[in-house]
This record gives C-alpha cells, structure tokens and sequence, in this order.
C-alpha cells in the first residue's frame, strides 16, 4: 500500500486490499463496503456504483443483518455506507454501534438535507453525509474516510502509548501501574476518534502535526507513567535511563525523559518550597484519587496552602479558597493528589476527551484533556458537574492523593474570604461571584456564573472550593477532583505552579491545539455537558472545581462543572477579554482555578483554581474561538474577574512564580517538546 | 433503416422525457452504470423501483384513510418514497412528494389530499413514460 503510512491497523485491509486487486497499487481499488439501505432500488444503485468503482460490495437491507456482518467478519470491511432512515433500526444508531464495536468509518446517506440531519450525523461521528440520491462522484473518494481513520487511529494509539510519533506502528501498551491504561485510553482513542470528525480537529491536527515531527506529547497517561516509574525508583534514585526502562514507552528517548523529568523535579522542588506538604499538593490538584473529589476542599486546601506557603497568595485568601473548598468538600481527607494535576497538565496535551460528544468522555479518564474538545459553549451546571465527575474520577485515577486534605482543610477554615475578594467575586458574576461559596454549599457551580467567576477569575473563586485549590500558587487545585459529581474523571489536576505551568502549557498546548481547531474551549464546555450525562471527562480542573462544588453541594456536581467550566470559560472570555494569556478556557478553566498561577489554563481545569487565573500568567496564548464560549463567559465572566482579581492580589507574589516556573516555557504554545 | 428510425425514435422519446421535466440528472447516473456486463441495468433499476414503490403508495392510502390523521406518519413515509423515487430521478414525482411533505408539516389535511392524487397520477404517468421508453430503447438496440 503505498499510502505512506504504515499503521498496524492497515495490515488487514491492505492486505485484503491486497488480495482483492492482487496489487496494492490498485488501491482505492478493491476497497471493501458494507452498504446499508432498506430501499432495494437504492441499494442497487449504490451497489453498481460502488461496484463500477473497483470497490469491493456487500449489501443489505437490514441493520441488524449488517450488525451480524461486521461481528462475523471483524476486519472483512472497511468501510460502511448507511442510510439513516431504516425501517429495524435508526441508521445513527448502527452508525454508533459500528464506531463502537468496529471502529470502521461510516457514511451517512438520506434524501433528507436539513441541517439539522445532517448534523446529527456529525456528532454521531460519521465520516460524511451523502445526500440522496447519491452520485458517483461522491462514492469515488470514500476511500479517503478509511485512509484518513487509520492514519488517525495509528497516531492516537502510538500517541498513547509512548507520546512520540517516533514509532508509529506500535501499539504498546503501557505497564499495568499506569493509572490510565492505555487500553482504556485507546478505548478511549477510538471513540475519540469517532467523535474526532466532529469535533477534535485539534487533536487530529496534533496528531499530524507530531507526526510531522518528532515531538514527545506528555499526554496524561505518559506523564502518568513516569510519575509512576519515578515513584517507583523514588524521585532520588530516579535517573532518567531506569525511568525510561521502567516506562517501556516505545519510541521515548532518554533525552525526553530526561527533560521532563527535570521540569517534574522542578515543580516538585516549588511544591515543597511552598510548604511541607507540597509533594502532596503538587499532586493535590487532582483531588483524592478515590472517591469523589468530595473534598475539594482538601485539594483545595492542598493548593491553598500551598500558595500561601508560598506567599503567593495571601493568607486570607488562602484560608477563604480552602475554606470554600473545604466547605465543600469537608469530606475531603485526602488532598488530591498533585499529581493529578500535572497529570492534567500533561493530559492536556491531548485532549482527547471528545466533551461534545460526551459518549467518549466517559470513557476516557485518560482523556481528560479532551475535555477541553469538547467543551460546549454552555457550560451549566451539569456540565460541571460532569466535568467534577470526571474530574473526581481522574482524580481517583490519578495519583496518589496526598493527605494533604486535611492539612489544606485547616488551612480553609482558617481562611477568611477577604472582603476585597468577595469584593471582586462579586464584581465578576455579580452575584454569582459570591455565590462562590466558600463554605456555603450552594451550588454556586450549578450556576454557570460562579463557574464563570472561578474561571474567569481563577483567583475569586477563592471562594468556591474548587479554588482551594490555590494550594499552590500557581497550582490549580484540582477541587473538582473531590467532588465526585458529575463529573466525568476530570482530572481537574490542580496544578501547583510548577503543575500549573506545566499544565499551563500543556493546557495551551492542547488549548492551542483545541484553539486552532476551534475547539480548544469547545472540549471543556462540553466537558461540562457531558459531565451531566456522566461522562467521564478527565478534566481535572473539573475534578478540582468538583471538589468544590462537591462541597457546595451534595450534588452540586453540576455546579462544579459549572464552575469549572465557568472557570475555563472565564478563562477564555477573560482571557479574550483581558487578551491575557488565559490557558485556553478550556483548559483553562480548571486551571484558572490555579491559583496564583494566573494559569488560566489551570484555572480551566480547576474551577477551584480559578484562584489562580493571572491574566498575565496565564500565557493562554490562543484564544482560540472564543465564540463558542460567549455563551459560557459571559455568564461566567464574574469568574474571571474573580479571578482576576485574585491574581491581581498575588500579582506581586505571582509574578515571580510565574517566572520562575517558568511558564513562559511552558507556554502551550511552547510547550518544550 | 428501420433501426435506425427506432433509435431516433428512441432517442427523441429520451428527450422528451428529460425536457418535459420528468426526468433529470439522476437518470444520466444510471444510464451511465450501464456496461456491457449490465446492458439494461436502467431497465432493471426502474422494474426495481416500481414494483417496490407500490408499498409506499399503498401505505399512504391507508394512512390517509385512518383517523386520527397522522401527519407525521404521512411525512415520514412519503419521504422514503420520496428518496426512493429521486434515486431513478423521476423529478416531477419528487416535485410532488415535496409538496406533499410541505402539507403534511403544516397539517393542511386537503392539501396533503389533493397532492396524493397527484403523486399517485405522475408515478403512473412516469411508469408508462418509461415502459415505452425501454421498450423502444430495446428494439432499437
């Protein structure tokens, strides 16, 4: 097959390809088709066309008989054309059984052209919609729709499983430790990938653009592995040469892991800079692994206590942040892990999470980036708390949450919301900025405004627990993480400045990805959305702000997600506002919650770090289609204001984190590679 | 000579059909799939088409004759029909089936009625358009 790529994947159907023209060079020729249509003068049709085309054909007229074709003969075809109006079964439905079962590209057809059809079966993930009645010319270049699959499903899976494009053909799947299996996340990848039509233009486009060149993409589920070895080996032992054995990442290099680890080394030194705990609060961000975020407050305390550790954020709005945050999420014993939210950082990179689709968010855990793919432009309540879901959910996935909770939750209640705060909380959604509640349990979340304040702002969200996670100055709490709501595993990793940076720019870097394609935002809104219908979204700014709305409410869940996704609206308004360099809302929002950071990234991620959201930190350098988020900011901006204003009080301490993060080298769009 | 006569005969009688609107483009594609394998794949598509769209006429009426009306039922069966008919692209018949549609969705009972009769009589019309057609097409050849 000289189709210049070599994906495993293609084996069979070259090699079917093969054996049906006898000459690989014949391709498209002898490409197999299952054609589904219940009208006989159709399917004849069709049948010639394809048939006069060098395609190999199959016919049915019944979904079920086609079902039972494609189970039998699991890599006897390639491609599948389907009408939509079938008498057995609704042809949207075979279209997602077959992206479930057998992944193969699936193309619409109907006499039916209305927009709202036809957009149906984009979000179903077809490949095309064919109107009816279909001509030649548009059955000559389906090939394209198989070409195109394999090449995005070899590059997820090489993506998955050792971040770089050195090996394309590899489907190595990380060691069993690792908390996101590749597998799921190839599960994960595929349906992703069905959703990728619709919305993960980004990610393809990273894909491709990895492809290009050899870069080391720290998804999730990589840095999770090397967290892992380095745990493993004990981060003084841990050489880069034993990590990268332990890893067994085909195509890592020495070199890469070496550089990552140096930049892990150094967020972990600011962690424990800012206080003792900070190992734990580093991994703090993603909220107690287990359970529901519930505690957000213990990530946001984790957070909080960080940044007040380090000074960055003052005291009293540590202690408001945590507070909110452990209001929330009283229950919250163990901090969410800081790991979780470098893990967020670094699954930002590969935001597979398909929120608008939400079917693939839940499975993707490891997707948590994608959450910020699909991130619907409303994120309400439900979407937070989707987003918390899966944020928890990442959380609990995600590493080892430290019992920073506790620690946080003192810091909490210790804090005070400061007046200039609510002051600003309220500036920025109005109301909806106090309805942060730092200890009460309103759902502030639920309402997209408090999400948009602790978005937008990062820093007001103090107040919702999810901003605990402040913890760090720069780290985004992932408060979400706690709250178990919705949320899908958002692995709303509160980042710690060092996370934060990291997540930072990997937020951005997805961000921008997600932004060039427009989508960026779109993930994390749809997070939220999705997060309703549980998906799991590992978002862990959702986890962060989950925890915090966990708080707010039992099942504020939504609210979380609302916050969250307030906060990476916020993030993305405040950062189209205030033409900062907010983390890509999506992203952002949770990181927004990042405290201190100002990364509005982070607050993307954590709504509970929306503390964090420096305007000015936040390098959030696109601002990708801000449009769909219009409808997120502007109820959401009071987050961002919030946040902003937040960040304005660390301002002075920020800054000097930020720089020595050195977010500007971790600008997603820089991110170093 | 007389071939030749039955095939301009033919032709013009193709003609007619495509000018007189009743046929369009759709049908070019079919001619087009015919080969040597398949001389009279057109032929075949059409017998194909017509002895299954008589389900869906069938169905209409007993819809219509049903009470309450359901129009949505109407719609969603026409539309079938409507594909199924654009597919051998019969264009005045799918004109038809359009209008009928566009009754159905605003509820307008006589409209949709009055319409019928008016597919029922171009799928009729087209059927016998076509037999002759292919009849003569055939002797021609």
């Amino acid at each position: 097959m000289d189709l210049g790529v070599k994906p495993v994947s293609f084996t069979s159907s070259s090699a079917s390809w093969k054996s049906a023209d006898g000459v690989p060079d014949q391709f498209p020729a002898g490409l197999r088709v299952l054609v589904v249509d219940d009208d006989p003068t159709c399917l004849r049709i069709l049948e010639k066309m394809l048939k006069n085309c060098l395609y190999e054909v199959t016919t049915c007229n019944r979904a079920e008989v086609a079902l039972k074709f494609l189970r039998d003969n699991k890599n006897g075809y390639d491609i599948v054309i389907s009408d939509v109006h079938m008498p057995d079964m609704d042809g949207f439905k075979l279209l997602e059984h077959v992206g479930l079962e057998m992944d193969l590209p699936v193309i619409m057809m109907s006499a039916d052209d209305s927009k709202n059809v036809v957009m149906k079966g984009v979000t179903h993930g077809a490949c095309d919609y064919l109107i009816k009645p279909v001509r030649m010319e548009a059955l000559k270049n389906i090939w394209q729709h198989v070409v195109r699959k394999k090449k995005h499903e070899w590059k997820e899976k090489d993506f998955e499983q050792s971040g770089s494009v050195d090996e394309v053909e590899r489907q190595h799947k990380p060691p069993e430790d690792v908390d996101y299996s590749s597998s799921a996340n190839e599960g994960n990848w595929k349906n992703s990938k069905k959703r990728k039509d619709e919305e993960d233009e980004a990610e393809e486009r990273d894909d491709s653009s990895t492809l290009k060149k050899p870069r080391v993409v720290w998804s999730v589920e990589l840095h999770q592995q090397f967290v892992t070895a380095v745990n493993q080996l004990g981060i003084d032992k841990a050489v880069p040469k034993k990590i990268l054995e332990l890893m067994n990442v085909p195509g890592l290099t020495r070199e890469n892991v070496a550089s990552h680890l140096q930049k892990y080394r150094l967020y972990l030194r600011r962690l424990s800079g800012v206080s003792q705990h900070q190992n734990g609060l580093g991994s703090s961000f993603m909220g107690p692994p287990d359970a529901p975020f519930g505690p957000m407050s213990s990530l946001s305390g984790v957070d909080l206590q960080a940044l007040a550790a380090s000074g960055q954020l003052p005291p009293q709005s540590l202690a408001t942040i945590q507070a909110a945050a452990l209001g929330r999420a009283a229950t919250k014993s163990a901090i969410p892990v800081p790991l979780i939210d470098q893990r967020n950082i670094f699954s930002f990179e590969n935001p597979k999470l398909r929120f608008l689709d939400g079917q693939q968010q839940q499975n993707n855990n490891s997707k948590q980036v994608s959450l910020l793919h699909g991130i619907p432009t409303n994120m309400d309540s439900k979407q937070l708390a989707t987003l918390h879901q899966s944020a928890q959910s990442f959380g609990s996935m995600n590493m080892h949450v430290h019992s920073q909770a506790s620690q946080s939750n003192s810091l909490l209640t210790q804090m005070v919301q400061p007046p200039s705060r609510a002051q600003i909380l309220n500036e920025i959604n109005g109301s909806h900025a106090l309805n942060l509640p730092s200890s009460a349990g309103q759902p502030v979340l639920s309402q997209a405004v408090p999400n948009a304040v602790l978005g937008q702002n990062g820093i007001e969200n103090v107040r919702r627990p999810a901003f605990t996670s402040v913890s760090q100055p720069s780290t985004v709490v992932d408060f979400s993480r706690s709250q178990s709501t919705e949320f899908p595993e958002n692995s709303f990793s509160l980042v710690s400045n060092s996370g934060i940076s990291n997540l930072t720019s990997k937020l951005q870097d997805e961000v921008n990805s997600e932004m060039k394609a427009s989508r960026g935002f779109v993930p994390n809104y749809d997070v939220f959305n999705d997060i309703n219908q549980n998906r799991t979204q590992d978002w862990r700014l959702q986890d962060v702000r989950s925890t915090f709305e966990a708080q707010q409410h039992s099942n504020g869940r939504g609210s979380l997600d609302v916050s969250s996704s307030v906060l990476i609206q916020q993030q993305f308004s405040s950062n189209q506002k205030s033409g900062q360099n907010r983390i890509p809302p999506v992203r952002k929002a949770a990181f927004s919650v990042a405290d201190g950071l100002g990364n509005t990234s982070n607050i993307g991620q954590q709504l509970s770090s929306s503390l964090v959201d420096n305007p000015s930190r936040i390098k959030a350098e696109r601002l990708p289609d801000m449009g769909f988020q219009n409808g997120l900011f502007s109820e959401h901006f009071g987050q961002e204001d919030l946040m902003t204003a937040i960040l304005k009080q660390q301002q002075g301490g920020m800054e000097p984190i930020e720089n020595e993060f050195g977010f500007d080298g971790y600008h997603l769009d820089n991110l170093p590679v | 000579m007389e071939g030749h006569q039955l095939q301009h005969q033919a032709a013009c009688m193709r003609k007619a059909l495509f000018d007189q609107g009743y046929l369009d483009d759709q049908f070019l594609q079919l001619e087009d799939l015919e080969d040597e394998a398949n001389p009279n794949f057109v032929e075949e598509v059409v017998k194909l088409y017509y002895s299954d769209s008589a389900r869906f006429i069938r169905n209409i009426e007993l819809t219509l004759d049903k009470n309450p009306f359901d129009f949505e039922k109407l719609d969603d069966i026409m539309h079938q029909f409507k594909g199924s008919s654009s597919s051998i692209g019969a264009k005045k018949l799918k004109t038809e089936c359009t209008q009928f549609q566009e009754y159905c969705k605003i509820g307008n009972f006589e409209g949709c009625m009055r319409t019928f009769q008016e597919v029922k009589q171009e799928h009729a019309v087209l059927k016998k358009k076509l037999e002759s057609y292919f009849q003569l097409a055939r002797q021609a050849r």
